[in-house]
């Protein structure tokens, strides 16, 4: 009698280890289906979407061309909610910058196995390696995530299981124990290596991981978001736009987002509604979304800098528009300001780890 | 046969891919959905997913003004 097909569900990245650990695993007869989560903090997509000169090339999300390559359904999921809670309140804190890595893998584990209980899956696939990260691929984390996602031993690391206890796919014999390999460490090459005898090329291997938080510009902006507001909180829009332009805050009490091409200068057009904007007239220049509230004084200011970063940079007057997120628009003639008179310390993400401190310290 | 419109305009990828995914989950085999996006990766993506899903591509185009239209015929094995 054929014994019974079981059925996996593997964590796809859309980076090449989980897409080998899906892969040695479908080699052992198992039926697998992929499940990638959309946190916002994803590198995929939206900044290429964006920026026009990113638009030239080819663009393509990873983890459906994993999954197209493995020939496996790939469902993906919207945990823009939910993972609040994860990076706001991280239990084992934060890695190098913002990013929450142990608590976010845990947490993905456990919505893959409430998916895998829903669907009537057997266990589930990850692509960790063991040392392969500092933070949340380490032998003493793996039980951790085990663990404290609720999946205990139906969660199977094909890629380093040799070095690992036997999970229960092993033990019940869903899949050989001996046909896993024994990765670890940060070297990629036995995953070059493995990729080489599958015919796996032109897999994405991004530097960082694919995720945001792990940027330190990025996490500073975030930070700074935080500090400003007096509280930890967000929303898709607000992380999207860190992706987005140059970030100022030339005052405490308000930032500025300077489109730095048109591709950006067109997304920062949908946020209007939502934010005071600033526009050259007299010349060709960025479109200026202003985060704060903004008296006289600042409104010059602001549009200064709008100058500054327009095609009027060298002219003696520049003309602004501002519009208010209720339409109304009036017109400034200001002088740009010259390039000394733009502080260095205004640049949000260049603040990085000053700005990771203070929020750490708003948090206390 | 249903034939359904999904407004998915000035959402950046993958969240076309992922209401697509969602609204298609509750047709039936044969049913067709009319996705409108405007991010231009959703030209790529929703074909790409809908290949991985078992789902025909009955069109996907991206108009003059910007608009991807990807029209979908939901197969058999429908739902996420």
């Amino acid at each position: 009698m054929a014994k019974t097909q079981r059925k996996a569900v593997a964590l796809i990245s859309g980076g090449l280890d989980s897409m080998l650990a899906a892969r040695v695993v479908m080699d052992q007869g198992v039926h697998v289906e992929g499940i990638n989560f959309f946190t916002g903090f994803c590198v995929e997509g939206h900044t290429h979407a964006i920026r026009r000169r990113d638009r030239a090339r080819p663009k393509r999300n990873n983890a459906l061309w994993v999954a197209e390559q493995l020939g496996i359904r790939l469902h993906i999921i919207d945990i823009v909610e939910e993972y609040k809670a994860v990076l706001l309140e991280p239990r084992h804190g934060y890695g190098q910058n913002l990013n929450p890595c142990l608590d976010c893998k845990t947490f993905m584990v456990r919505k893959a196995h409430e998916w895998m209980r829903e669907h009537g899956f057997d266990f589930i696939i990850t692509g960790e390696v063991i040392g392969q990260r500092p933070m949340s691929q380490r032998r003493d984390t793996f039980p951790v995530v085990a663990r404290e996602s609720g999946v205990g031993d139906l969660l199977l690391r094909p890629l380093s299981a040799r070095l690992l206890p036997p999970t229960r796919p092993e033990r019940e014999g869903w899949v050989d124990r001996e046909r896993l390999y024994g990765f670890h460490g940060r070297s990629r090459k036995p995953q070059m290596a493995l990729a080489a005898r599958y015919g796996f090329r032109d897999y994405a291997q991004p530097a960082g991981g694919c995720c945001f938080l792990t940027d330190e510009q990025y996490a500073a902006k975030l930070a700074d978001l935080w500090a400003a507001r007096g509280r930890r909180d967000y929303d898709l829009d607000d992380i999207l736009l860190l992706k987005v332009g140059r970030h100022l805050r030339p005052r405490p009490h308000f930032k500025l987002i300077v489109g730095r091409e048109e591709g950006e200068n067109r997304f920062l057009e949908g946020y209007r509604k939502r934010f005071l904007s600033l526009r050259p007239v007299s010349h060709a220049g960025p479109l200026v979304l202003v985060d704060g509230e903004l008296d006289e004084a600042d409104l010059e200011l602001a549009a200064r800098i709008t100058a500054r970063f327009s095609k009027g940079r060298g002219a003696g007057r520049v003309r602004v528009a501002a519009t208010t997120p209720e339409g109304g628009t009036r017109e400034l003639e200001v002088a740009p300001l010259a390039a000394h008179e733009i502080r260095p310390e205004w640049y949000v993400e260049r603040r990085g780890a000053q700005a990771l401190r203070a929020a750490g310290a708003a948090r206390a | 046969m249903a034939r359904e419109v999904l407004d998915a305009r000035n959402l950046l990828c993958p969240l076309p891919v992922i209401r697509t995914q969602d609204r298609v989950a509750r047709l039936a085999p044969g049913d067709v959905l009319e996705v409108h996006a405007t991010d231009p990766g959703a030209l790529n993506d929703i074909p790409a997913w809908c290949r991985v899903s078992g789902h025909r591509v009955l069109e996907a185009c991206e108009r003059p003004d910007g608009l991807v239209v990807v029209v979908i015929e939901v197969g058999d094995g429908a739902g996420g």
